[in-house]
């Protein structure tokens, strides 16, 4: 393994190389350092927090609970509760059965929800514990919680989450696929459409709300945390705040016209929600990668025409059309400019596309998911453009691609602060998570009005380095 | 690294001025009465009824035990450091958090691998803001996040060899002076010996290498953790290296344990002593390299701030090297100077009690016009907190030095000597999760062992008003009537806002949002809301400024609009 120096700040500004240890070529390792990817049962949690008056709930460690929390908290600056069975020793040894049961009863008395959204963790996925089991001797009418205390008895739901098998995006889909596998039923084909939307921003699910009701299209977001994870204050707290995915709607799931997955790329054996219910219920799937840029809003708005039977409409239309001009107007300052962009896999595949209709060059595609999808699907998406790509990465090796390729832009969450700092880098912080800028949850990402937000924030950052490193201190750019 | 330096000149005419002989007279040994409760607070024992109501029966009796109506004079016993119900949303982290990302954390050139899959490396990464003032030629590791990440694959058949071939890559890229490998909740349940492995790679690197068996499921809390991380680094690191005889002129050398320099905390601590001319060694662990850890063993005097997370270590220390310790508290303007005059009065040395009342007058002058503008606004408006295994002790203090009194607060994770003091200690339970946790037995070091004080010494110590080794305790600082709740739930937390409409709340993240969602500023004493430092004088002066501005600033006017405020209630 060759050690190269330190690189100098591109930037003499930037208040770079505070490391003093060197930098390492982009060698495969052993270890793991700097990860680009959280855990499954974070992705799970997240996921939960979607549909409505449900609390999510861990089997395992209390740790795993408190951890996720403050990571999901610091992004969303929002309360996130999570339950544990907070299996100790003991309960390592002789099972956390006991625990499980507990915590179900103490989660319904105290926040009556409607449902428990439960994952599991390495420690219980380790010690192999059967929860689906579990959860049946607890809703077992005769022996079950609800005749043992007279309480009712939340629906259970439960995701196999460990970390050890996936990412914090396959904990999302497993989790999304477990509540609709638990609930969605069968019946007369209705005229709605099961959009589930991935991790996105909570300004992005309104958005995508927004933009289905101007096709008239009857939906439903599978899940849809925009309201819980991005609340008003109103002096009085909520223990269980209203808002998310409806259980009528998860059941309807069933019975609705389509259903549309915005990205999905999954490690394989990760179920896909919209994938169950199309063995399920036979309702028909179509899989998209995120709508950034034109052309893959534009696919996603003309599937949701051919659904609909509806034109665009005309507002969506006219930001559409000043997308377009302001590409026009803005895309000089794009030309020839390289970008690295790492993350979740849906948000990479969506973000690149995007860049390379402005004229961005990205040198590397960069994600900690393993689904082994991401080349393919880049290369589907913009023909003849070979973007390098690792996945199953972290941010040694981006780190030392970046100090190779010297891109002008870094294009991802906030662990890539760090790089973007020692080689002068600016860094537009898009994704999950973003915990040192305000405003994570207001970042739009998707439509045309996503694109335009991001656009703005990618010119403008062009602009200022050029304007920086200008001596004259042009103020008209 | 911290290097001696000769300590600063002070006015000639302020230290002949001092009087040593009414300072040496002074009672160290007093707690400090908390602010009283204001007037109009809700009756408490029934307030403790109600906090528990809704539950269900059992846990209510459960949960009675860890809620306590505090007596200073009567205290009350309280239970603490018992497993948490499963399903109450606690704040408490895991044993894991406490050895890696609590006290092995913070050490700048030790590097520490996660052995486990990948999640519970990213957390630990950074998430504590300690801060560190590395040299240009050491090391830093406290920006990387190394793990193992371990899959299926290792689950099924063993993570031995991934963590040995992950050592040695480490090695050769890195070269560090020593490794800590620490284990997650499953590296336990397969049977991976962190240990072994570590001692084999420590035999072909020829580096100090040691493992930690801190897995996630072990002990109630991250305390548990604390635990296993004091030993590991006590059998593994303190005493292995010897201060050079260079370092060692100044008699009056420290070692300040439990600080973690959240905030630039240890700066300022090191910024005070440095003027008092006493030298530290070594900080377990903030702003700390592994070869003043190594040192630690010539100190002739251990602070401790932290004393949950670290006491351990201070016992252990004593024992084999006759290091006594004294517990101090660099948080709030007062009880620093009450720190500094302790010091002054254990080495006993007249010039060093001179210095460090100057010190003390001086860092006082710049302190008090702040104080006094600030209390104006704050004086007699109420504080919550519910944090730590010591802050929340500790900062009452700061709170009572602009006149806000604590009616309520609790730990996270502390067990019952930090609330009733060290005088319980014979008489706390051991239970199973307890029992588990390694209690390793210390015997005096054949060559290294040197008792700094005589027992004479040290009785003289006591019957003049300086309590060695002895922690009271934060019950015997709090008012009669204020509520103590050990391992706060959300529920009870909310309900005791909604009775008690605090001016502030200091928590932790989990519960910022929740706190602020009803109206009141929450002030977070893990991170510091990205601000500090707290500790000593000059952080004393940013902590009034930060509360002035949180419990004066407009947006909470803002919340009810002007047509709903018109309304009938």
């Amino acid at each position: 393994m060759s050690i190269i120096e330190a690189p100098k700040a591109h930037n003499p500004k930037a208040l770079a190389d505070q490391s003093k240890v060197p930098l390492t070529t982009a060698t495969k390792s052993t270890s793991t350092t700097n990860a680009c990817r959280m855990c499954m049962p974070l992705g799970a949690c997240l996921a939960y927090v979607g549909f409505d008056a449900t609390v999510p709930f861990l089997h395992g460690s209390q740790g795993c609970a408190t951890y996720i929390r403050r990571y999901l908290i610091s992004h969303f600056a929002e309360p996130m509760d999570i339950a544990s069975s907070s299996v100790g020793e003991a309960a390592t040894v002789f099972g956390g059965e006991a625990n499980l049961r507990t915590g179900v009863t103490n989660v319904a008395r105290v926040y009556k929800p409607e449902m428990i959204g439960m994952a599991s963790t390495c420690l219980t996925e380790t010690i192999g514990e059967d929860v689906p089991g579990m959860i049946a001797r607890i809703t077992h009418p005769e022996t079950g919680l609800a005749a043992e205390t007279g309480q009712r008895v939340p629906n259970l739901v439960f995701a196999s989450t460990p970390s050890y098998a996936g990412t914090h995006a396959d904990g999302y889909h497993a989790a999304v696929a477990a509540v609709v596998k638990a609930h969605a039923a069968d019946g007369a084909e209705t005229d709605s459409v099961n959009i589930f939307p991935g991790i996105i921003s909570t300004a992005d699910l309104r958005h995508l709300h927004e933009i289905l009701d101007g096709y008239q299209l009857p939906h439903a977001l599978l899940p849809d945390y925009s309201v819980r994870l991005d609340g008003a204050t109103m002096a009085r707290y909520e223990k269980l705040p209203a808002g998310g995915t409806s259980h009528a709607e998860v059941v309807a799931s069933g019975r609705a016209l389509a259903s549309i997955t915005l990205g999905g790329l999954v490690t394989t054996g990760v179920e896909l929600a919209g994938d169950v219910l199309a063995s399920d219920f036979g309702v028909e799937h179509l899989r998209m990668p995120l709508p950034i840029g034109i052309r893959l809003t534009d696919t996603f708005t003309d599937r949701l025409s051919e659904l609909s039977g509806q034109p665009m409409p005309a507002w969506l239309d006219a930001e559409r059309g000043r997308l377009v001009d302001a590409y026009i107007d803005g895309h000089k300052y794009a030309a020839d400019r390289t970008a690295i962009v790492y993350g979740d896999e849906d948000l990479v595949l969506g973000i690149v596309s995007f860049l390379s209709e402005i004229g961005i060059k990205t040198v590397l595609a960069a994600t900690g998911g393993h689904s082994g999808r991401l080349a393919a699907e880049l290369a589907a998406v913009n023909p003849g453009r070979n973007i390098a790509v690792i996945d199953d990465s972290d941010f040694e090796e981006i780190e030392a691609a970046a100090s190779e390729l010297r891109p002008d832009l870094l294009i991802g969450h906030s662990k890539g602060y760090a790089t973007s700092r020692r080689l002068g880098i600016p860094l537009v912080r898009v994704g999950l998570p973003i915990h040192d800028r305000v405003g994570a949850q207001r970042l739009h990402h998707l439509g045309y009005r996503g694109t335009q937000e991001l656009f703005d924030r990618i010119i403008n950052t062009l602009i200022q380095v050029r304007q920086d490193e200008s001596e004259v201190g042009y103020s008209y750019m | 690294m911290k290097t001696p330096e000769a300590a600063p000149e002070l006015p000639a005419k302020a230290l002949a001025a001092v009087d040593v002989e009414a300072i040496s007279a002074l009672d160290l040994s007093r707690p400090d009465a908390g602010l009283a409760m204001p007037s109009g607070s809700p009756d408490p024992d029934g307030l403790v009824r109600d906090l528990v109501s809704f539950y269900p029966p059992r846990v209510q009796r459960k949960r009675s035990r860890h809620i306590k109506v505090n007596d200073p004079h009567e205290i009350p016993k309280i239970e603490a450091n018992v497993r948490t119900a499963p399903g109450i949303i606690t704040q408490r982290g895991c044993c894991y958090a406490g050895c890696k990302g609590v006290v092995l954390g913070p050490i700048t050139d030790v590097l520490q691998i996660v052995h486990g899959p990948v999640g519970c490396s990213y957390y630990a990464w950074m998430t504590r803001r300690n801060q560190a003032d590395v040299p240009d030629d050491a090391q830093n590791f406290l920006n990387y996040a190394f793990t193992t990440d371990m899959t299926e694959n290792e689950i099924i058949f063993g993570g031995e060899k991934k963590l040995a071939q992950a050592i040695r890559e480490a090695y050769e890229i890195f070269h560090p002076k020593a490794i800590a490998v620490f284990s997650t909740c499953p590296v336990g349940l397969i049977g991976d010996d962190v240990h072994a492995v570590a001692r084999e790679m420590k035999a072909e690197l020829g580096i100090n290498i040691f493992g930690f068996s801190c897995e996630g499921y072990k002990g109630v809390s991250q305390s548990a953790g604390h635990h296993i991380a004091n030993n590991g680094l006590f059998a593994n690191v303190v005493g292995t290296e010897e201060l050079p005889a260079s370092m060692k002129t100044n008699p009056f050398r420290v070692n300040m344990l439990g600080e973690y320099n959240i905030g630039g905390d240890a700066f300022e601590i090191e910024r005070i002593l440095a003027r008092c001319g006493i030298q530290l060694i070594s900080t377990f662990s903030g702003n700390v390299q592994y070869s003043e850890i190594a040192r630690s063993a010539d100190a002739n005097l251990n602070l401790i701030q932290c004393h949950r997370s670290i006491n351990y270590m201070a016992e252990m220390m004593e024992s084999k090297f006759g290091i006594p310790w004294l517990k101090v508290n660099f948080i709030g303007a007062d009880s620093t100077a009450k720190s500094l005059r302790k010091i002054g009065r254990y080495f006993g040395d007249e010039d060093l009690i001179a210095r460090i009342e100057v010190v003390i007058a001086q860092e006082m002058g710049e302190l008090e016009p702040v104080r006094t503008d600030v209390r104006t606004r704050t004086n007699g408006r109420s504080v919550m907190m519910y944090v730590g295994g010591s802050r929340a002790h500790h900062y009452q203090a700061l709170f009572s030095d602009i006149g806000m009194p604590t009616v309520s607060a609790g730990y996270e994770f502390a067990h019952r000597d930090d609330y009733e003091g060290s005088r319980v200690l014979d008489s706390i339970t051991i239970d199973a999760d307890s029992r588990n946790i390694e209690e390793l037995t210390i015997t005096p070091d054949p060559e290294r062992f040197a008792p700094r004080k005589t027992e004479e010494e040290l009785a003289a110590l006591e019957a003049g008003g300086l309590k060695m080794h002895n922690y009271d305790g934060m019950m015997p600082e709090m008012a009669k009537g204020s509520i103590v709740v050990d391992d706060i739930s959300h529920a009870e937390l909310e309900h005791l806002i909604k009775v008690y409409k605090p001016a502030v709340v200091c928590s932790g993240i989990k519960d910022k949002y929740v706190i602020e969602k009803m109206g009141v500023p929450c002030k977070q004493l893990h991170n510091y809301d990205y601000g500090g430092p707290y500790a000593g004088f000059k952080g004393a002066i940013n902590f009034y400024i930060e509360i002035d501005r949180m419990v004066n600033a407009e947006v909470w006017r803002l919340i009810t609009p002007p047509w709903a405020a018109k309304k009938p209630a």
